[in-house]
């Protein structure tokens, strides 16, 4: 066990500036309006640094900062994009500590997770579209004997990425590492409510990335997000958030005629067949961590498990099982090793899981274990904990249908496979699903009729990159984490080549 | 083009579905203020997902894919004004059981939400239709 010390405390490995200006040409660049926001830490409730917030003038400085690297940046060579690539995750491995620290303290999560996943799956990243890139090849398309169609990628320019709080850092990185790949250059805005962690790593990383290819500025919604997704000056916007801005960003994008992509969350089903329970041996053990995996990163993923489905004959003692299983979930300081569930990453998450506890209730679900926020001694009074939560209900009921966000799963049972696929894909959302069974072919099946971009199978929760991840439905547009999100960072440039030398005969 | 499916309620007639607390209310005529004529429109999915969204009116498109949920009235001091809420229409089929009401509490929500700057957030909170109530809307 390792407890780190909270930054600005004596021993602490991270240590936040009092004051973040945003990221512009590769410096520290005061805000326009001068005026700056609070930034509190989930964990304590407390604000431990301010913000620039950011306005269209920062956005068009940041673009003027973009445009004015975009080009010598897309003209690299791939070599030598992907050898900075490489030289980023370098940089961030050798202080992957120090960065997990400081990103359980911007967003409230365990440092047990940010250690083990965000900040390792973030360095591999990297370092996936560092190969990715290299190994990527145009295309030729014989026509004729003397006709020749050649294909070649070509960087969009300037990109707008607008970043979800619920992994700062990692979610920043799914969505910068193929851009600069490509040869693209971004402007980022981070969410509100973690707008630091993207500039400490930003200034670990500056020396290494020509200065203007990637700028960051913080800001809310209204008065800085909205300017980049609807500037002209941008050739693509990235979101990951929820539908309503989605769709805003789409009527954006609509005006300017640029590609979106888009991951909008889900209500993920996790469906558990019967013979789960043939044997009391470590598969089962696997199964029941993986009911438990809702209450990872506090339930604040896109893809969380939050819809349980039960087979009928093995309902009562499975779900026993889980309840117990989620009852030894670990909840205390995020900064302990020990701890395995930490602080929601704002008090609005909080009040709004807590009114989900209220509309589930009333709408007849019956909580099996926790229901209630989880009140927090000493250093942590103020923070946003909620006990891990397992409702039992019906899946036309809200707390089925709409993403809670937080450490909640509602459960209900299936009769037979038909009933699985039925209830699984009752749903506006398609992003993620998980399926456990002992038998292959069952997996395999209720794996293709799931309407979802991601089946976990007889797994949960791991994002590697090389495995394509996106939504069906109402989930969104795109495929991040794989290479083919490089297609969608560039333009497909074509030459049709004639080596003929009679004329086409037309005039 | 967009279904209406609230009108002022009258003896017999169905009830609003929505409702708006005195706070949120307060908070909305700063806003109208500042921002103009207002809307809401209810958000579904990932992270600020399940909230409601609020921008100056005609700022998010609607259209065929939407409900028009009904109009928040405020009274302020110096104007009275409503405020439309809209819903996407396959999300309504979830939700049309429930009776809203748009409150605001202290928090940094994201998305593009008007409000977020001053410091809060609004909150959707939902309470069953009555029987009675159900009845009405459903006839």
């Amino acid at each position: 066990m390792t407890v780190y010390a909270a930054p600005g405390t004596e021993g602490a490995i991270a240590s936040f500036r009092p004051r973040y200006d945003h990221w512009i040409g590769g410096e520290y660049v005061p805000p326009a309006n001068g005026q700056y926001f609070e930034n509190p830490s989930p964990v304590n409730g407390r604000t431990f640094t301010e913000v620039a917030r950011g306005d269209a003038d920062d956005i068009d400085r940041a673009l003027d900062a973009a445009h004015g690297a975009a080009h010598a940046w897309g003209r690299t060579s791939v070599t030598e994009r992907a050898r900075v690539l490489n030289k980023i995750a370098d940089r961030m491995e050798e202080h992957l500590e120090e960065l997990a620290v400081a990103e359980t303290w911007e967003n409230g999560k365990p440092v047990r997770e940010t250690l083990a996943a965000d900040l390792p799956l973030a360095i591999d990243h990297f370092r996936y579209f560092a190969g990715a890139i290299r190994a990527q090849e145009g295309s030729i398309s014989e026509i004729d004997g003397d006709t020749i169609a050649y294909h070649f990628h070509e960087p969009l320019g300037v990109v707008g990425q607008i970043i979800p709080w619920n992994f700062p850092i990692l979610m920043a990185v799914w969505k910068l590492a193929p851009a600069l790949a490509a040869g693209n250059a971004v402007v980022l805005k981070p969410a509100e409510q973690t707008p630091t962690s993207i500039l400490y790593l930003m200034e670990l990383i500056a020396d290494l990335i020509p200065p203007g290819v990637l700028n960051v500025v913080n800001g809310f919604g209204a008065e800085a997000g909205k300017p980049l997704a609807s500037s002209p000056r941008i050739r693509k916007i990235a979101f990951t958030g929820e539908t309503t801005t989605g769709r805003l960003i789409m009527q954006y994008a609509s005006q300017n005629i640029i590609p979106v992509t888009l991951e909008l969350g889900g209500k993920s089903p996790n469906i558990f067949f019967s013979d789960v329970a043939a044997a009391n041996d470590e598969f089962y053990d696997k199964a029941l961590e993986g009911f438990t995996m809702f209450a990872l990163n506090q339930g604040e993923v896109c893809t969380c498990p939050s819809r349980a489905l039960i087979q009928a004959d093995i309902y009562q003692s499975f779900l026993a099982d889980a309840v117990a299983r989620t009852e030894a979930v670990l909840q205390g300081n995020p900064l302990d090793t020990d701890t395995m569930i930490g602080a929601q990453a704002s008090n609005d998450q909080l009040e709004k899981i807590l009114s989900y506890f209220d509309i589930g209730k009333a709408e007849g679900a019956k909580v099996l274990t926790g229901g209630y926020r989880a009140e927090m001694e000493g250093d942590l009074a103020g923070g946003y904990y909620v006990t891990p939560t397992i409702f039992e209900g019906k899946n036309s009921m809200r707390i089925f249908q709409e993403e809670i966000f937080g450490p909640v799963v509602a459960v209900t049972e299936f009769a037979d496979f038909d009933d699985a696929i039925k209830v699984a894909n009752d749903t506006l959302y398609g992003l993620g699903a998980g399926v456990w069974t002992r038998s292959g072919a069952d997996a395999y099946r209720a794996g293709r009729a799931i309407e979802a971009g991601r089946v976990w199978t007889n797994c949960y929760h791991a994002y590697p990159a090389a495995a394509a991840f996106g939504g069906y439905k109402g989930s969104g547009v795109g495929r991040e984490n794989h290479k083919m999100m490089l297609d969608h960072y560039q333009q497909t440039k074509n030459l049709l080549v004639s080596y003929a030398q009679g004329k086409q005969g037309f005039f | 083009m967009s279904d209406d499916v609230l009108s002022a309620p009258a003896a017999g007639a169905p009830p609003a579905r929505v409702a708006v607390t005195d706070s949120a209310a307060a908070l909305l005529a700063r806003l109208r203020a500042k921002h103009g004529e207002l809307m809401f429109h209810q958000s579904g999915g990932c992270c600020d997902g399940s909230s409601p969204m609020c921008y100056p009116d005609g700022d998010f498109i609607t259209g065929d894919a939407d409900i028009h949920l009904g109009d928040l009235a405020v009274a302020a001091d110096d104007a009275s004004f409503t405020v439309p809420v809209w819903m996407s229409r396959n999300q309504f089929e979830y939700w049309k059981h429930t009776h809203l009401t748009i409150d605001v509490v202290p928090g940094r929500g994201a998305g593009f939400s008007v409000e977020a700057p001053e410091g809060v957030r609004f909150l959707i909170r939902s309470r069953l239709f009555t029987d009675e109530e159900w009845k009405l809307l459903r006839d």
